[in-house]
Order: C-alpha cells, then sequence, then structure tokens
C-alpha cells in the first residue's frame, strides 16, 4: 500500500483550467473523498492519479514515485467507475480475472484471488452471470470485486454510487466501508453527495472551481468551516445564512439583522469578533441550532445567552417522522429551522424558534471567508 | 368525479387498444405487400428455371405456374456443360479474400478514428466516408489503369486489389459508429486492468461490436459477391471470370437468351448470400452492449 501525493497540479482543457494547483497529501491506508459541486473538478484529479488524464503541470506520487508518465497500468491502481465498465461479453468472473489474465497470473491463483473477492462481495454465486443477468447494486460490486483482485495500492472511485437508488446506495456505503477497514488499502473516492463523503472518509477534500477550499475530518468541516462555501456544502438541509451587522452595544457584541431583530452574542464568542465589529457580515446557523423555543427560558439574552428568540411565521412545514424541518422567511433570508416530531405547528402559523448563537458562524461577505 | 375519472380511463384503456389493433393490421397488410413485392422476383427465377425450354418459349402459358411439367435440365447444363463452378469458385476466392481485407483494415481504421485521437482524425474519417460517394461507373476507368500497370487485367486478383476500394471507406464508416456507441469508460477499465491498444481491440472491442461487425462483413460479402462493372471490364477469360460475369456472358449468347439457365444460376449465386445472412442473423442482436453500463 502507499500514499498518493499531489504537487501543484494543474489540468487544463483548451485554455480552461478543470484544476488549478492543488496540493494534496494523502497518507497510506487513508479514506480521502473529494467532494464538490460538479465542474470542480475532483473527477478529473482523479482521473490525473489515475493515469488516464495528463497532468499538464504539477506532480503526481503514488507510494513516493513521480508516476505522471507511467501508464495506468504500470501505477498500480485500480479503479471503480460510475457507470460500472463491465466487460459485456464476460461472466463476472471473467471480468473479475481479467486484469490478471492480462497481467499473465497462475489459473491457480487467478482462482483463488477471484474466489476470496467474491466471497467478501457475497458474489459467489454470481460469477457465471453476464454482467447483463445482475442488478444495478451485482454489478457495481463486481466492478468491486475487479478492483480488489488486482490487491492494488490505491483504490479509485470516480461516483460509484452515484447510478443506485438511495436504499441501494446506502447500503453500498456500508460495504464499501467495511471493505476498507478489511483491506486497509489507500482510497480516494469522488462523489457529490456529501453524505457519503461525510459517512466514509477519513478526510474530506472539498472541491470547488477547480481548488481545494478545504480539506479536514468530516467533523472539522461540519463545525469549523473555513468557508461559506464549506459551511453550505457540508450538511442536509444546508446553513442558513443571513445578512447582518455586527454592533457594539451596551452588553457587548450584538448581531443586528436587516429587519432590526437584535441577537446578543455569546459571551465566549465575543473575544473571537471584536475585530470585524461595525461591519457587515453573514450570519451562518445550521436549521438544527433553530430549534423551538422553550418555554419561558428563551429569550433574547436567555439562559446563559444561548436560545436567541425569532418570532417567525412558517412558510413550509416538512415532517420527516424523528423531527420537523420548518421553512420561514427572516430578514429577507429563506431559512430552515429544526423543530420536534410534535409539534402541531402548521404552514402560515406564527411561532417563536430558538437560535442557539454558540453555534454561529460570522462570514465575510467580501471573502466568503469565515471568521 | 371519481367514477368519472375511471369510466375515462377505461375509454381510453379501449380506444388505445382498438389503436394498437389497427396499427398492427396496418403493419401486417404494408409486410404482406412487401414480402409479395420482394419475393416476386425470386418465385419468378424459381418457377421458370424448372421449366422446359418449351414453354419457356410458349406466348400462350401462364408464366406464374408451370404447366408442362418440371425439368431440371437447366440445372444440370448449367452445372456440367458451363464453367459455372468455376466461376464460383473464382466468386469464393475474391470475396473472402476482400471480406478478410476489409474486416482487417477498416476495424483497425475505426479503432484509430473513433479511439486515438490524433491531429486531424476527424477529418480523416469524413474523408474516407467522402471516398464511399465516387461511384463505381466512375472509378473504375482509373482504376483500369492502375490494375493494367500491375499486370493483374484478366486476372481475379485484380477483384481482391480493388474491391476493397468500395468496402473499406464503408465497413469503417460502420465500425466507428459502433466503436464510438462503446463507453468510454470500458477502454479506461481495460488501459487500467493492463490491456494494450491491440489487447483491446481483440478483446473487448471486437466483442463488444460483433453486431457491427456482421453488419460490415454482411457488407463486404454482398459487393463482392454482387459486383459487375469491375469484372466486367477487367475480367474476360472464362477461367478467371466470376459468378455475375461468367454466367450472363455464357448463357446469353448475341442475341439467344437462355433464360431457363440464367435463372437457374441467378438462383444459384444467390443461394450463398441468403444462407449467410440467415446464419448471421441469428448472431446479428442489438443490445449486446446492455449491462456494460447503467442502462
Amino acid at each position: 500500500m502507499a500514499g498518493v501525493v499531489l504537487e501543484k497540479l494543474v489540468k487544463t482543457f483548451d485554455r480552461t483550467e478543470a484544476v488549478c494547483g492543488i496540493d494534496l497529501d494523502i497518507t497510506d491506508a487513508e479514506f480521502v473523498v473529494l467532494v464538490g459541486p460538479s465542474g470542480c473538478g475532483k473527477s478529473t484529479t482523479l482521473r490525473m492519479i489515475a493515469g488516464l488524464e495528463e497532468v499538464t503541470s504539477g506532480a503526481v506520487y503514488i507510494g513516493g514515485a513521480l508516476v505522471n508518465d507511467v501508464p495506468p497500468k504500470d501505477r498500480d491502481i485500480a479503479m471503480v467507475f460510475q457507470n460500472y465498465a463491465l466487460y459485456p461479453h464476460m461472466s463476472v468472473y471473467e471480468n473479475m480475472s481479467f486484469g490478471l489474465r492480462l497481467r499473465k497470473y497462475p489459473k491457480a491463483e487467478i482462482r483463488r484471488r477471484v474466489g476470496a473477492a467474491a466471497e467478501v462481495l457475497s458474489m459467489t454465486d454470481l460469477l457465471d452471470r453476464k454482467p447483463r443477468q445482475l442488478s444495478g447494486g451485482q454489478r457495481q460490486r463486481v466492478a468491486m470485486g475487479r478492483a480488489i483482485v488486482r490487491d492494488p495500492q490505491v483504490f479509485l472511485f470516480d461516483e460509484p454510487l452515484s447510478n443506485l437508488d438511495a436504499q441501494l446506495r446506502a447500503q453500498m456505503r456500508t460495504e464499501i466501508k467495511k471493505l476498507h477497514q478489511k483491506l486497509r488499502t489507500t482510497t480516494v473516492y469522488v462523489t457529490h453527495d456529501q453524505i457519503e463523503a461525510m459517512t466514509l472518509a477519513d478526510r474530506v477534500v472539498v472541491m470547488k472551481d477547480g481548488v481545494i477550499e478545504q480539506v479536514g475530518t468530516p467533523h472539522e468541516l461540519y463545525h469549523h468551516p473555513k468557508t461559506r462555501f464549506v459551511a453550505g456544502f457540508i450538511g442536509a438541509p444546508a446553513m442558513n445564512f443571513i445578512p447582518c451587522r455586527l454592533a457594539r452595544s451596551e452588553g457587548g457584541l450584538t448581531i443586528r439583522l436587516n429587519d432590526g431583530l437584535s441577537l446578543a452574542m455569546p459571551t465566549d464568542c465575543m473575544a473571537r469578533y471584536e475585530a470585524p465589529a461595525e461591519r457587515d457580515l453573514v450570519l451562518g446557523l445550521r436549521p438544527e441550532h433553530i430549534t423551538e423555543a422553550k418555554g419561558g427560558n428563551a429569550g433574547n439574552g436567555g439562559e446563559a445567552n444561548r436560545g436567541a428568540a425569532l418570532p417567525v411565521t412558517l412558510d413550509v412545514v416538512e415532517p420527516l417522522g424523528r423531527e420537523t424541518m420548518v421553512y420561514f422567511t427572516l430578514a429577507g433570508a429563506e431559512l430552515c429551522g429544526r423543530v420536534s416530531a410534535e409539534t402541531a405547528a402548521r404552514a402560515g402559523d406564527a411561532m417563536t424558534l430558538s437560535a442557539d448563537m454558540t453555534h454561529m458562524h460570522l462570514i465575510d461577505p467580501d471573502t466568503g471567508a469565515v471568521l | 368525479m371519481a367514477g368519472v375519472s375511471a369510466s375515462e380511463v377505461l375509454f381510453k384503456g379501449a380506444s388505445s387498444r382498438r389503436d394498437r389493433r389497427w396499427a398492427l393490421v396496418a403493419s401486417y397488410a404494408c409486410l404482406i405487400v412487401f414480402v409479395i413485392f420482394f419475393l416476386f422476383p425470386p418465385y419468378y427465377m424459381l418457377v421458370t428455371s424448372l421449366k422446359t425450354n418449351a414453354e419457356i418459349a410458349a406466348l400462350n402459358t401462364n408464366p406464374w405456374i408451370i404447366e408442362q411439367g418440371m425439368t431440371s435440365a437447366h440445372y444440370v447444363h448449367l452445372l456440367t456443360e458451363t464453367a459455372f463452378l468455376t466461376f464460383f469458385k473464382n466468386t469464393v476466392i475474391v470475396t473472402v479474400c476482400v471480406v478478410a481485407i476489409t474486416m482487417v483494415v477498416s476495424v483497425l481504421a475505426a479503432y484509430a478514428l473513433s479511439r486515438l485521437k490524433f491531429w486531424g482524425s476527424g477529418l480523416l474519417a469524413t474523408g474516407i466516408f467522402l471516398t464511399y460517394l465516387v461511384p463505381d461507373s466512375l472509378l473504375f476507368i482509373p482504376l483500369f489503369k492502375i490494375v493494367g500497370a500491375l499486370g493483374l487485367l484478366n486476372s481475379y486478383w485484380s477483384l481482391v486489389l480493388v474491391y476493397p476500394t468500395l468496402t473499406v471507406p464503408f465497413c469503417t464508416w460502420i465500425m466507428i459508429g459502433y466503436f464510438a456507441s462503446i463507453p468510454r469508460e470500458l477502454d479506461e477499465a481495460a488501459l487500467i486492468d493492463g490491456a494494450n491498444h491491440m489487447q483491446m481491440l481483440l478483446k473487448v472491442f471486437i466483442p463488444v461490436a460483433l453486431p457491427g461487425l456482421i453488419a460490415a462483413t454482411i457488407f463486404a460479402f454482398t459487393v463482392s459477391w454482387a459486383a459487375f462493372i469491375y469484372p466486367m471490364a477487367y475480367l474476360y477469360s472464362t477461367d478467371q471470370l466470376v459468378l455475375t460475369v461468367g454466367t450472363v456472358t455464357t448463357l446469353i449468347r448475341g442475341d439467344v437468351f437462355h433464360w431457363g439457365g440464367l435463372m437457374a444460376g441467378a438462383l444459384l449465386a444467390a443461394a450463398p448470400p441468403v444462407i449467410l445472412y440467415a446464419f448471421l442473423m441469428d448472431y446479428y442482436i442489438a443490445g449486446l452492449t446492455s449491462g456494460a453500463t447503467k442502462g
């Protein structure tokens, strides 16, 4: 197994820069997920690691060796594609053994490896079938089997679950995670689905417009996003963004919303935001931090400055079973909050919600940086 | 309200069933007309080839049926007293060689043009197709000069040289289309699996594009089996002639047409393509690529 290092990696297509000089160090046995919206350069980066795209400039190292000019077959990698890319005329066994046969492995060894991979993926009964006789999930498992039998240094996954339905996707996600825990092979996984990224990754790389916005553990990205893009991209439903002004007041700092509503800043946060005071900013607050106000405790400057009261009129109420999402407009922004499933609130009702300001983020609207 | 909509649904269901029945009736009616239209010539050939010369010449008999008894005389005459079998052998040699050359050249060309992107590949692909649009009747004169210069006049090997100018462009074009329909991930997977270009072509592209390969083979076979102008222009000795020209020159003497023999010869000459089509059609199935990718 081996680590993967990207150094100032650039890819240009007809004068358009798809990947703009990214640096990334993936350690041995690590599971790294590249995530971002379409066109952010994540797949291009993966394809450069695979050797399917030429590197315009910069360097790709696999296991410490520079592989810029090494053909894909000699990089000791295996790739799983979004569309499975199974050979339609070959059986599952032939599909899985194709790479080994080309590399002239002894027949007994091929049989052993394919058997072992089929066992891991619970496909022993399917080895004689053709891809067209398999379901989407089974096909993707064959594609993974084809990667496993090679026992490569690095696994590359290019949106492998995007073609599966939601239930199967969740199941395969778990299987991929189990597989990684078992094999401990360095894995680079590309997806546009932030849930996949969060659930699978040791570290997540958020990309946008060909550059890396942030690299970190799922926890870091969720709780300490560095940019507005990361804050908005990670988490579902997405973080709420409300234009505001950070003003000095008698008690310290106050966040003043456009409609005149003032939210007191928790005292433990004040030191951090002393500098940008008296500026127009954007307040970021996740839906789970906007909840029902509880009894008399909630209110402006309520219990330990934790809950700032938001009197709102609900636009949409979405019961999800375990919880209910409520959508409303505040200070000209469409916001989302999360209340208990037992709520009797309906669309059009007035409701007082409580914003937990200890989890707030303040964002510079010009640079998009989280302060 | 619900009752009304339910009856509307029922009505719509019945009307769509009725539409379907009418569509089927119309389809079958059209198909029957076409079958009669296309099977009439072979039927007429068969009937004529089994009639005696006297019945063929008689003006007062029904041309669609055999009234005065069947005879195999035309077939016996054709196979024993003419060089028909030599023509047949020559045609088989020419066709097998042409099909082989065509498939090798066009599959390699199509692979290169569809997958190895190089400078001018798109233009070259279009250029190849354009060469197919030049009609034989224009080409055979300049090609006559070339064949003559190579000393191949009056040799069926000249046809082996010349027919690929007709078959290669079209077959390359067919194969480009089939190769282009193979998802790119499939070659990338093969590339990562360790295949070189030749292995990718032989082990992935050709098996996956088999329907295209068969279509191209049928085309090359038909062209070289049925071509008339070239052998007419380049061949004149009986031992070198192929079926199309040989049958005609042997059985039309001056203004005397041996209709029975001509029809028997035409029928026998048409048999191999028919058998080939019937055999290959089983393999000519669409959807061979299903299962390769999402779909």
